[in-house]
């Protein structure tokens, strides 16, 4: 295999794992409060069309990403609003919270397909990345760098601060957090309006960072891999940073099986298609053959009434 | 004066059936506002949306064709949801259900027969069970969530419907077209009235629903499902195996998801095409909701839902309303149910302050 096939080859996983990263990373920390919000996939799509037209009017990523996390946080808030204020069903409110994240998008980015917009070029000066092998270090876009740091920070934050043992407490343990005097819904608020951010980004680094354009569904079930990615990591950061680079792997496997046609023709491209989601399933079955005790937040997807 | 939510000793059966209702017309006034706001005609796509489909009788056929799969998965669903098994892949045992049919159907083209139907109905049910057992092998086994799976299933579900009809199964004569041969006659669901598309799946469906509902509200069955989800601990203690729970759940709701996708196959398409997955199982989610996880609730809420459907498709051809919209107004249908549900099980109770004197 020559250098540049190889180093090419890195550069389509980094791309490929960094949304599922990003969008895991935010559904991590709303589940280590307690809240399991099914509506990533939504939440995402949402973002990509928000962050999609935003940089198409405007051309500026920086823009389109913020506009991205709030619009994430504006429909993680509906969630919020129904699961936490009216103690609704988290299930099936995540599902809805798809549904209509998947609707909006596509009623919204309706008049921009088929318009390109332009990728979110690399961090560093170009100078630094001449070298092919400097490429694979320095060659990305900030949502790259943004998902690794922010992988750090979520640790640091859930292990080493006071907030996020506060938050740990919340998702463990909700009457006792209650009775000590920290505000439960208050807590799980703010969780879910981190990962509503977090899968709005990690929806606009799909026109951003991938192809820069506005399709349907874009997002392609990334958000329910995330998701599965967050159990395969035990509610571990560092965990989830391996799952999503293996995903992206695997992401790219199809990437390269459609490109080299024939080479891969004993199996058919469905198969390939079809492979991360297999894999996904694989890995669910790995984790729970390994018979380690589940790490889950003891608290996770039960509604919290303060008044009983 | 502040209000707090006090739990009702009983749900209260006056807003368990008023809030689908509420949900439904909550969804109408504020989804007028907002696709006017957004720069749509928003009156004009309710009135499109949820009046002419059932104002125009010409489209009362189309409610009924379009109902009749919704219903099928969501009644299947309810009954899952009820114990708090969550199929949400009901989509992809609908396909593996159309496919299993079409297997049947391409292998007896040189028959013909009053046989080979019933025959192709009954792969259509094991291919949907097939494909929901998986879910269900890893949930009792492995404790792997079927939320997931289910999901995960979907998509290669869907994958192995694009490899059929692209290779093995794709139609010699057909230039090109990735799709299967035409179904002949004793491989197509009859119609029922003469002159509609009503096809025989749509009485079957609601027949169906009908018997589900008995099973579920007089049976030892139904009553297991209802116990096992309601009270697990309770169920534990009165001999109700959970898994066994599981899996019936999970067989029924998949049978019940291959069954909506053969009669899909054999009736409206009448082949396979890679179009074949038409959001019927993700909208019956929405179903099973609002019809109260209760069968007979399901008949009203498919019927309710196929409106929608139907209206939408209304709206996309006169006043242009984009097809998605249809999925905007379904979740926030979802949406405003759900919120509506806390008020069957707790009450607002107004709260008289107390002066401080008196608390300490």
């Amino acid at each position: 295999m020559s250098t540049d096939l190889l180093i090419s080859i890195i550069i389509t996983v980094v791309g490929a794992s960094t949304p599922i990263l990003i969008a895991a990373l935010g559904e991590l920390v709303a589940e280590k409060s307690g809240v399991l919000n099914l509506g990533v996939e939504g939440m995402m799509l949402t973002g990509a069309v928000i962050g999609f037209a935003v940089a198409f009017v405007t051309g500026n990523a920086w823009l389109a990403i913020a506009a991205a996390a709030l619009a994430g946080v504006l429909v993680s808030m509906i969630f919020a609003f129904l699961t936490l204020s009216l103690s609704a069903n988290q299930v099936a409110t995540g599902l809805a919270l798809t549904i209509f994240g998947t609707g909006f998008s596509a009623l919204f980015g309706q008049g921009y397909t088929g318009r390109p917009i332009a990728l979110f070029g690399p961090l560093f000066p170009a100078e630094l990345a001449t070298h092919p092998t400097w490429r694979v270090i320095f060659g990305y876009s900030a949502l790259v760098y943004f998902s690794l740091v922010m992988v750090v920070a979520v640790w640091w934050f859930l292990k080493k601060t006071r907030a996020g043992l506060i938050l740990r407490a919340v998702g463990e343990n909700d009457v006792s957090a209650h009775s000590i005097g920290y505000s439960v819904i208050g807590v799980r608020y703010a969780a879910v309006a981190f990962g509503g951010a977090m899968a709005g980004i990690a929806g606009a680094c799909f026109p951003l960072l991938l192809t820069p354009q506005w399709a349907e569904r874009l997002t392609a079930g990334r958000g329910w891999i995330a998701l599965a990615l967050v159990v395969f990591a035990a509610w571990r950061p560092f965990r989830l940073l391996a799952g999503a680079y293996l995903f992206g792997l695997v992401m790219t496997l199809e990437l390269y099986a459609k490109a080299a046609g024939g080479r891969f023709s004993i199996l058919p491209s469905e198969f390939w298609a079809a492979l991360p989601y297999l894999a996904t399933i694989l890995v669910l079955v790995l984790i729970s053959l390994r018979g380690r005790q589940s790490n889950a937040p003891a608290c996770l997807g039960k509604p919290f009434l303060p008044s009983n | 004066m502040q209000y707090r939510l006090e739990k009702r000793p009983e749900p209260s059966r006056l807003m368990l059936y008023l809030s689908p209702v509420a949900a439904v017309v909550l969804t109408a006034v504020v989804g007028a506002v907002i696709f006017s706001l957004i720069g749509y005609d928003g009156v004009g796509a309710v009135r499109e949306i949820f009046l002419t489909p059932i104002l125009n009788p010409l489209k009362w056929q189309d409610l009924g064709v379009k109902a009749a799969p919704l219903i099928l998965i969501g009644v299947g669903l309810a009954i899952g949801y009820k114990a708090n098994v969550w199929n949400i892949g009901a989509e992809g045992q609908y396909v593996i259900g159309g496919l299993a049919g079409t297997g049947v159907a391409l292998a007896t083209r040189d028959f013909s027969g009053p046989w080979i139907l019933p025959l192709m109905v009954l792969a259509g049910i094991l291919g949907g069970m097939a494909w929901a057992s998986i879910p269900a092998l890893l949930k009792t086994r492995l404790r792997v969530s079927e939320i997931l799976t289910s999901l995960m299933l979907t998509y290669v579900a869907i994958q192995v419907l694009n490899y059929l009809v692209l290779g093995p199964w794709k139609d010699p004569m057909g230039f090109g077209f990735p799709q299967t041969v035409m179904f002949t006659s004793s491989q197509s669901l009859p119609r029922v009235i003469p002159g509609t598309i009503v096809h025989l799946g749509v009485p079957l469906a609601f027949l169906i629903a009908l018997i589900a509902w008995l099973v579920m509200s007089r049976s030892l069955f139904g009553f297991q499902i209802r116990v096992v989800g309601a009270a697990p601990q309770a169920a534990r203690y009165g001999g109700f195996s959970a898994n066994r729970t599981i899996w019936l759940a999970l067989l029924v709701s998949g049978g019940l998801a291959g069954l909506a996708g053969i009669f899909e196959a054999a009736g409206p398409f009448g082949r396979m095409v890679p179009q074949f997955p038409t959001n019927y199982g993700f909208t019956a989610i929405i179903v099973a909701f609002l019809g109260r996880l209760n069968p007979l609730g399901v008949i009203f809420a498919g019927l309710a839902m196929a409106v929608a459907v139907v209206g939408g498709d209304v709206a996309q051809t006169t006043i242009r309303l984009p097809n998605a919209a249809v999925g905007i107004f379904q979740a926030m249908m979802l949406f405003f149910l759900l919120a509506s549900d806390i008020l069957v099980r707790y009450r607002l109770r107004r709260v008289v302050p107390q002066t401080a004197g008196s608390a300490a």
